[in-house]
């Protein structure tokens, strides 16, 4: 049984551990800094560490105070903030990473069940479940949005372009679902399977009662890397495919703004990093929830 | 078929991966019958087919050939009318469910009502002595209680017939002598019908009405003993019948394991 103020302890812990963390990357952050700066300093004509390490002036690496001052500063006088454009850009992006992963969970789960009818069909598609993963995305998101402009008419609603960029979280997410699925649902045991038969459980059954609760701990590794994915695939897809509204934009632009306000960059760069950390963390919360209560409690 | 028999199975043969190669005749020219109310025990040499004849009577695979019928009816057909506890070296318990959801799976899949498959679960529980387990999951319980968990789910449905294949193979010596008191008493009370598989001759005799001897593979049963104890109680264990039963069983076991 879990012992609820143990919980509770483990968990101050770890948001201390992850608070330390960050101000230690700060410190490092700060500490390479100024020393490259006080050698680089020493010489007026050329890089000592710069030449061969990241240059630590303050256009290369705007001082960790500077960022986080960005985030209250505004473009235009009076207009919004970097810091809730970032937030804007973020949701937006979060919203394409979050449909297309939830389609890719359906779709990938949904191949796998359908591989576990059989060995046969498991050996003929799998390869090419593995095989979709080499086609180069980047390439083909630019195709997928001109697609969803011209090609879909049939569907029942309007297509929007951040939909395509929601369909390449899924192309990411289905993968390692149905393979992680599949193995999950292939992980009871033949005793466990043949007492279900003894009670005259139902294919459909024995899929809802045994073999889909038993794959779980094998689909949520596979659920949290597809979330990460997910963020990162919406960012690029919307970076390559000229999406405008979500963090792959602003990032373009930021990085078009670079020479005059590098600070911007950092802001949108900690932005995709936060957003990817949500998506886990909603990932990890539904697994504890979910798995916690087994005993063995989960972690 | 007579119908006072539970089982009845007359040249009965397996052949794994018939035609090819790796052909295996694990059972050949079976015949054993059993009635209502018997504590049948097999015992045979490693590898000869008994968990193979006891996946048979269950209907889990399908005989290469010759009759098998459970009350009057072939096995897949028992199966399907739910006429069989199976209880397995490994538990089994799904980890993810309490003692008591564990046991109340098989009423789950019948479409009992949420109420009464409680109820009945709680009784099952108590007659294993663990009602007061009902809410641990298996992970919280030692080898022996989740076996008893594992007992509790087989009879939750009042099946007439318990399939055991060496239920009790994984657990230690007075956990085990435990167990064989306790499934006495359960099957005293239940009016159920045993096939229990086994490696050990003394819980064979302790247990049992007749404990059969299965051949070397391909497998037949060679020799059946009738079990006259006068009672089964720990004590009967030092008895001077119980060692004469034993020394029987281990006779007949070597005679056939060396043809
Ligand atoms: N699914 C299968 N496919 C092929 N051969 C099998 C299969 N199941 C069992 N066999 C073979 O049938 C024979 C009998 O196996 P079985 O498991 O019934 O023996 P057992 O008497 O229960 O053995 P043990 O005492 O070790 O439990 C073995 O030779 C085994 O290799
Ligand atoms: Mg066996």
């Amino acid at each position: 049984m879990a012992d609820l103020s143990s919980t509770r302890r483990t968990r101050a812990r770890r948001t201390l551990i992850f608070a330390a963390f960050l101000v230690a990357l700060a410190l490092l952050y700060t500490g390479y800094k100024a020393f490259g700066q006080a050698i680089d300093d020493s010489q007026r004509d050329w890089w000592v560490v710069g030449s061969f390490l990241p240059r630590s002036d303050d256009k290369n690496m705007p001082p960790v105070l500077d960022i986080l001052a960005e985030f209250g500063e505004a473009p235009r006088e009076g207009g919004t903030t970097i810091g809730r454009l970032t937030l804007d850009g973020a949701l937006f992006t979060l919203r394409e990473a979050a449909v297309g992963f939830a389609a890719g969970t359906i779709i990938g789960l949904a191949i796998a069940v359908v591989l576990l009818q059989s060995r046969r069909a498991e050996r003929g598609v799998l390869p090419y479940v593995i095989a979709s993963q080499t086609v180069p995305l980047i390439a083909i998101a630019p195709i997928v949005v001109v697609w969803g402009r011209t090609g879909l008419e049939f569907l029942p609603w309007e297509w929007q372009d951040w939909m395509s960029v929601s369909l390449i979280a899924t192309y990411l997410t289905f993968f390692p679902v149905a393979v992680n699925g599949l193995r999950g649902l292939q992980s009871p045991s033949p005793e466990a399977t043949e007492l279900m038969q003894s009670y005259a459980a139902s294919r459909r059954q024995i899929l809802r009662r045994l073999q889909l609760p038993a794959s779980l701990p094998f689909l949520f590794p596979a659920l949290r890397i597809a979330a990460t994915a997910s963020v990162v695939g919406a960012i690029v897809g919307e970076i390559s495919a000229g999406v405008r509204g979500g963090l792959g934009r602003l990032i373009l632009d930021f990085a078009g703004k670079y020479i005059t306000g590098p600070e911007r960059l950092y802001v949108a760069i900690i932005g995709a990093c936060i957003t990817g950390l949500v998506a886990v963390g909603v990932v990890a919360a539904a697994e504890r929830l979910l798995l916690a209560r087994r005993g063995i409690v989960a972690q | 078929m007579a119908q006072d028999l539970v089982l009845e199975i007359a040249g009965l043969e397996k052949t794994f991966n018939p035609g090819r190669s790796n052909a295996v005749t694990a059972i050949s020219d079976l015949y054993l019958a059993v009635r209502p109310r018997e504590f049948v025990s097999i015992i045979g040499p490693s590898g000869c087919g008994k968990s193979t004849l006891l996946r048979l009577v269950g209907g889990l695979i399908e005989p290469t050939a010759g009759e098998l019928s459970v009350n009057g009816r072939s096995a897949q057909e028992a199966r399907l009318g739910r006429d069989y506890g199976m209880v397995f070296q490994a538990a089994g318990l799904l980890d993810w469910r309490t003692a008591i959801r564990n046991v109340e799976l098989p009423l789950e899949l019948m479409g009992w009502s949420k109420l009464r498959r409680r109820k009945r679960a709680k009784e099952m529980l108590e007659l294993v002595d663990l009602g007061g387990f009902a809410s641990h999951y298996p992970a919280e319980l030692s080898g022996g209680m989740q076996q008893r968990v594992s007992i509790a789910r087989a009879l939750s449905f009042e099946p007439s017939l318990l399939l055991m294949d060496e239920p009790f193979g994984a657990l230690d010596e007075m956990t085990r002598e435990y167990m064989q008191t306790e499934l006495l008493k359960i099957w005293r009370e239940t009016a159920t019908t045993v096939i229990f598989i086994t490696h050990s001759i003394p819980e064979a005799v302790f247990l049992s009405t007749r404990v059969a001897v299965m051949s070397p593979r391909p497998a037949r049963i060679a020799a059946e003993l009738p079990i006259d104890l006068p009672e089964r109680t720990p004590q009967t264990r030092d008895t001077e019948e119980f060692f004469r039963d034993v020394s029987l069983v281990r006779r007949t076991l070597r005679s056939v394991e060396g043809q």
